[in-house]
């Protein structure tokens, strides 16, 4: 145990950069063996079986209902990345929950978003953030978004077939890479990207963003636009609501910018703004 | 596929107070997870008092709603006075029976005062016609899980119209704000002796 806190009890990034010694030091460090045991069901095939229980698009009796229905955006622009989510949980039609925090702060420096499999997502993000932590301890310097992704990526596609379900974005800035943006699916893709949006209300989102988008936006300018897309998204998508969660990330971290109900913001954009035309406000 | 019953969504609740009853009903029209329209009322009114919600597949809501207007014009036409709440609730038992083997995809609620009487009158049925008389409340649609919760909790007998109306508006918008399918505003008709008020509630847009 001794041995095991001096190895790694430096205070992080005192000395980047490799030695002889930490080369050394990282090639004997290969990446443990995943050590993950999940019980799985004594049936004949595990993955059908749950897909059986759990799909309740084709079948809305199913026994076991996973928390589904999300709008998630990401975007890189001049200012960072920001990230915006909407915070409902729907079990079938019924609305499970209206304050799920979809935004996973992974570190100080990177952000995972989530959607699908409410468990999944934030079982995998937190082993993430602790692949990552290690990362550090070991290599003695922040893990770049890019390994980071791929670490969720990999691991993701060990469990292929298994029925895993997360549509996930990595967001971080980090000073080789600059402001990164990453779309991982349970699928087993990754994807590089300027704009990403997830989940069942991602189209309406698309609609907005892509109207709107462009690199050169100020910072005030996007948080409206990741804001505004998130509440069109709630609107239209009867299983997206509540809440929008909105992040800014930067180089020197990222930043909370609020957990704001949709309800006033939608108000005010009809009454002082004049959009959303289509929703009656008086009586004939 | 999902029930023929969920697909479009929607929600309506209908209450007994003194001398005085209340129906609403939520505004969503819906195909799935796209909201459509935000300006779907699901109640029509039949004669001076006499009011129907119907919720369930849209298309057999318009359907049936305009069937029930040629019913009751037929009906105005040869008796020479508006239709009662409980002939209008034996009027609809009947006609969605005729379609007991391929029926109408609707979960109707009846309210009204009756003229003679004075006395409130509420009732639901089935899609096929069996009539449900309640003392109390009548819930039907997406959300009536969520209605029966939010109507067990507040309703009380012998409420004023001003109270009524503000038991309803709470049961409904709490309840569907619990229901993916249903909300998006909702319209609320107080219905007395010889007034009704009809009011726009302003609900959450997502």
């Amino acid at each position: 145990m001794d041995a095991l806190v001096s190895r790694y009890s430096r205070p992080a990034f005192q000395n980047e950069g490799y030695s002889k010694e930490d080369q050394q030091q990282a090639l004997q460090d290969v990446a443990p063996p995943l050590s993950l045991n999940f019980a799985l069901p004594p049936v004949a095939s595990a993955a059908s079986w749950l897909r059986a229980m759990t799909d309740d698009h084709s079948n809305p009796n199913v026994p076991i209902k996973i928390a589904h229905g999300t709008t998630t955006l990401a975007f890189r622009f001049k200012g960072g990345i920001i990230v915006a989510t909407d915070s409902r949980a729907t079990a079938g039609n019924w609305i499970a929950s209206q304050t799920v925090k979809k935004v996973i702060e992974i570190n100080p420096m990177l952000l995972g978003t989530m959607a699908g499999g409410a468990a999944d997502c934030q079982y995998w993000l937190a082993y993430l953030g602790m692949q990552c932590r290690l990362h550090e301890l070991r290599q003695k310097r922040r893990i770049s978004v890019a390994a980071a992704s791929k670490i969720l990526a990999n691991l993701v596609y060990s469990y292929k077939g298994m029925g895993l379900s997360m549509g996930t974005m990595c967001a971080g800035v980090t000073p080789t890479e600059g402001p990164a943006l990453y779309y991982i699916d349970s699928d087993g893709t990754r994807l590089a990207g300027n704009l990403f949006c997830v989940g069942s209300g991602q189209t309406f989102a698309y609609g907005v963003l892509d109207a709107e988008y462009k690199y050169e936006l100020e910072d005030e300018e996007a948080l409206e636009l990741g804001r505004r897309s998130i509440l069109a998204a709630t609107h239209r998508d009867a299983y997206s609501g509540g809440y929008i969660n909105l992040y800014h990330v930067k180089e020197s971290g990222w930043v909370k910018h609020g957990f704001t109900d949709t309800n006033p913001v939608f108000w005010e954009t009809k009454l002082k703004k004049g959009e959303f035309s289509n929703v009656t406000a008086n009586l004939d | 596929m999902s029930s023929p019953f969920a697909i479009n969504g929607g929600a309506c609740v209908a209450m007994v107070g003194k001398d005085c009853v209340a129906i609403a009903c939520d505004l969503r029209l819906g195909l799935q997870a796209l909201t459509v329209s935000n300006d779907f009322p699901k109640i029509f009114p039949f004669g001076s008092s006499t009011y129907l919600g119907l919720t369930g597949l849209a298309t057999d809501v318009a359907t049936v709603s305009e069937l029930f207007r040629f019913k009751v014009n037929m009906y105005r036409l040869r008796e020479e006075r508006d239709i009662g709440p409980q002939t209008f609730a034996n009027l609809v038992s009947s006609s969605l029976y005729e379609r007991r083997f391929g029926p109408w995809f609707v979960s109707p609620v009846v309210a009204g005062i009756n003229e003679k009487t004075g006395k409130p009158f509420i009732c639901g049925f089935d899609s096929i016609g069996c009539i449900d008389f309640a003392k109390d409340f009548i819930v039907s649609g997406t959300a009536s899980d969520q209605l029966f919760g939010t109507c067990e909790g507040l309703w009380e007998p012998d409420l004023e119209p001003e109270d009524l109306f503000e038991t309803i508006s709470q049961a409904l918008l709490n309840a569907v704000d619990r229901d993916a399918l249903s909300g998006w505003g909702a319209h609320v008709y107080i219905i007395e002796k010889d007034k009704v008020t009809k009011r726009l509630l302003k609900g959450r847009q997502d």
